[in-house]
């Protein structure tokens, strides 16, 4: 179990390094998928390993690995894999293009490498102090990747995320040191006071004012990395600007880390405050990023930007799922965590390959994308109605337990939720219908691009909509009893 | 001499209070180059104080994390952002958005507010330097007011710096600092942050002439 922890982080951390010693080569890419995989090996070792023997502590109790945890990794490790499968053949195009040179493919695959690991160090670390310097490190590792094609607005978007997550970010640490604060006063200094699986135990007496204090601050610095509104302003900028593998990653795994932390503080505030203090905060901004969002889905111009937007709203709907809380509500969180993750990702797969196909990220430029290609415009089509949340897709299953447990506890917030998805789906789908069928008098292109994973990921969204295996149920709700 | 509890205590409120003052002529402060002698001259403040309570407290962690500020903000980053602005060619004055009397008004209504917000958690912490929690939190939003109103990137990075070293003079005044493998970490995020920033901003340079931020405002929603 030692072993499989190490080679989780192992892998990225020292595949991180080699590829930035090694300079860019042909195979480069290729050992990056190579080292993905590995990861993903491991992490699916470690998966195997908790579901035989129940959650484990270990180094000292300075990483753990719960139901909640283990699944985040499994999903990382495997969207970080079909990325950068995917970013193979894109990122080659980009660079026979000439908008990449052979240093900045280099710096791609070496920090794509370290942005890996880092998310995977946020997830497994047991110490809220590592979980912010990983957090920080997210960040940090993925600014210069938004700024990789050196344009005016993608350094622009880059100058914008460094300081607006660094800022919001420090806010977090000075919640952490407030976390701190009270902790000691019960588990005396030391590293011991700042592991979560202690404060988890003790939570019930740990000093509540300020506590609520220190949730504030958390809420106010992760949120700004979940892309929570207000503080939302640098995750359409980064998403549109960097490349797509990129935004991929950045919408289907950073956002989900950073509210993986914005939870796991959820839960000691919630013991410590013993009222729905937490609890009210997470659903009040869930709702507000969702109301927002879908508002600003139907004047946004750029494809990039606007399913940037879209994971806006969707995280905001999760932070209501979690907001609410209780067995079914967080469940549904969880799912939807899942398959936003998968489906999201695969879109901006599809979107990546139509806007190179094409030449522009403008929507209104981008037409019949069936006739010129028929597996992009399909699997666009095919990601777009999955993430409108039509049945049969994962997404669907979600959020109709999100609603169904809203109108049963807060029966206020369903009308504003339902207007706010109905909203969206005017919006995505009115603009996403024309690009896919609409007339068009570009050619048919010679070669079907290879689009695997974006099919690997929306079978599984459609899997997850249909049946969820029993195992995977049984994990979500053991994860939903963590939650609260 | 034999430096007694008391009067160690005294010393301490007396640096939070240069600390406080060090903020103000930040925020108030035209000229790059001293802004970032001022950044240097707060990590000293910073890196004595800590020193003062890991003296009197006898926590050994904390006599590492003043060496480690005074390695690194006193003089590691000091040097690298005057490296910057000598290579880049930075302007010595800036505008700031908003004029100083305003600004310096603006600053005392944070501090006020620092004050209140900091009560309960001085009440909770058990440590002699409890009375400076409101201090300090006041340095972080004087940091962030900095970063505010100042258009220019070199400034705004100083400001983001500054409300590191305010969050690190937080940490120890209510509870003798984070434990050592976090404030490494911390300490490493922050040196990485500025070798990134230094290579962007001659990206930003490279593109646009300028490291006016104001070049970096196209992206709105319409």
């Amino acid at each position: 179990m030692n072993g499989q922890i190490a080679a989780v982080l192992g892998i990225p951390l020292v595949g991180g390094v080699i590829l930035a010693a090694l300079g860019h080569r042909r195979q480069a890419a290729e050992i990056n998928i190579v080292l993905s995989a590995l990861t993903f090996l491991a992490s699916a070792a470690l998966v195997a390993h908790v579901i035989g023997e129940g959650p484990f502590a270990t180094f000292g109790n300075q990483f753990f690995v719960d139901s909640l945890n283990v699944f985040l990794v499994a999903l990382t490790a495997f969207v970080a894999l079909t990325t950068a499968i995917f970013s193979r053949p894109y990122m080659r195009i980009e660079e026979e293009r000439g908008k990449l040179t052979a240093g900045r493919l280099r710096l791609f695959h070496s920090m794509y490498q370290l942005f890996t690991f880092t998310m995977l160090l946020v997830l497994l670390t047991n110490n809220l102090g590592v979980l912010w310097v990983a957090t920080e490190a997210a960040t940090l590792t993925t600014v210069l990747l938004v700024s990789l094609y050196r344009t005016p607005a993608s350094l622009e978007a880059a100058w914008k995320y460094f300081i607006l997550c660094g800022v919001g970010i420090a806010q977090a640490l000075f919640g952490t040191i407030l976390v701190y604060l009270a902790a000691q006063k019960v588990l005396g200094s030391g590293m011991d006071a700042l592991l979560w699986t202690e404060l988890a135990r003790v939570r019930g007496a740990l000093e509540p004012t300020v506590m609520s204090l220190a949730f504030v601050f958390l809420l106010v610095g992760y949120g700004t990395k979940v892309g929570l509104v207000p503080v939302h302003n640098w995750l359409p900028d980064a998403h549109a600007e960097g490349p797509t593998p990129v935004s991929a990653v950045l919408s289907g795994l950073l956002l989900n880390v950073a509210l993986y932390a914005l939870v796991r503080c959820k839960v000691l505030a919630d013991g410590a405050l013993g009222t729905g203090f937490a609890g009210e905060l997470l659903m009040g901004f869930g709702l507000l990023s969702v109301v927002v969002a879908a508002f600003f889905l139907s004047r946004q111009r750029d494809i990039k930007r606007m399913f940037a937007y879209s994971s806006i709203e969707h995280m905001g709907l999760i932070t209501f799922a979690f907001g609410m809380g209780g067995p079914v509500a967080s469940f549904a969180g969880l799912l939807h965590m899942t398959v936003h993750s998968l489906t999201k990702s695969a879109i901006f797969f599809a979107v990546g390959h139509a806007a190179q196909k094409t030449g522009t990220q403008l929507m209104e430029d981008i037409r019949g994308l069936v006739r010129v290609s028929p597996t992009v415009g399909w699997s666009l089509m095919l990601g777009t109605v999955a993430i409108l949340g039509l049945p049969p897709f994962g997404v669907f299953a979600s959020e109709f337990l999100i609603l169904t447990t809203a109108m049963r506890e807060h029966p206020w917030a369903t009308p504003i939720l339902l207007v706010s998805l109905a909203v969206a789906f005017a919006a995505i789908f009115s603009k996403v219908q024309p690009m896919v069928f609409g007339e068009t008098n570009a050619n048919r292109l010679p070669h079907p691009p290879a689009l695997l994973p974006v099919f690997v990921h929306l079978a599984a969204t459609l899997v997850l909509g249909l049946y969820i295996p029993p195992y995977l149920a049984q994990w979500y709700r053991e994860a939903a009893k963590l939650i609260g | 001499m034999m430096l007694t509890p008391e009067l160690v205590g005294q010393i301490i409120n007396l640096l939070a209070a240069v600390m406080l003052l060090i903020s103000f002529a930040m925020i108030a402060q035209r000229r790059v180059i001293t802004l970032v002698d001022l950044f240097a001259l707060q990590g000293f403040v910073l890196m004595l104080s800590t020193g003062f309570v890991a003296y009197t407290t006898g926590q050994t962690h904390l006599w590492y994390s003043a060496g480690i500020t005074l390695l690194l903000k006193v003089l590691l980053l000091p040097w690298i952002l005057h490296r910057l602005i000598r290579k880049l060619n930075v302007k010595w004055e800036f505008e700031g958005l908003i004029n100083v009397p305003t600004t310096m008004l603006l600053g005392i209504v944070l501090v006020i507010l620092s004050f209140n917000l900091a009560l309960p958690i001085a009440r909770v912490a058990g440590t002699i330097t409890r009375g400076t929690v409101g201090i300090a939190l006041a340095a972080v939003l004087l940091a962030f007011l900095m970063m505010i109103i100042r258009s220019k990137a070199i400034p705004q990075v100083i400001g983001f710096l500054a409300m590191e070293n305010a969050l690190f003079f937080a940490a120890t005044a209510a509870t003798y600092g984070m434990p050592m493998v976090v404030e490494l970490g911390i300490a490493l995020d922050v040196l990485v942050g500025v070798v990134i920033l230094g290579v962007f901003f001659f990206q930003i340079r490279e593109r646009f002439d300028s490291l006016d931020i104001h070049h970096l405002e196209k992206l709105k929603e319409e």
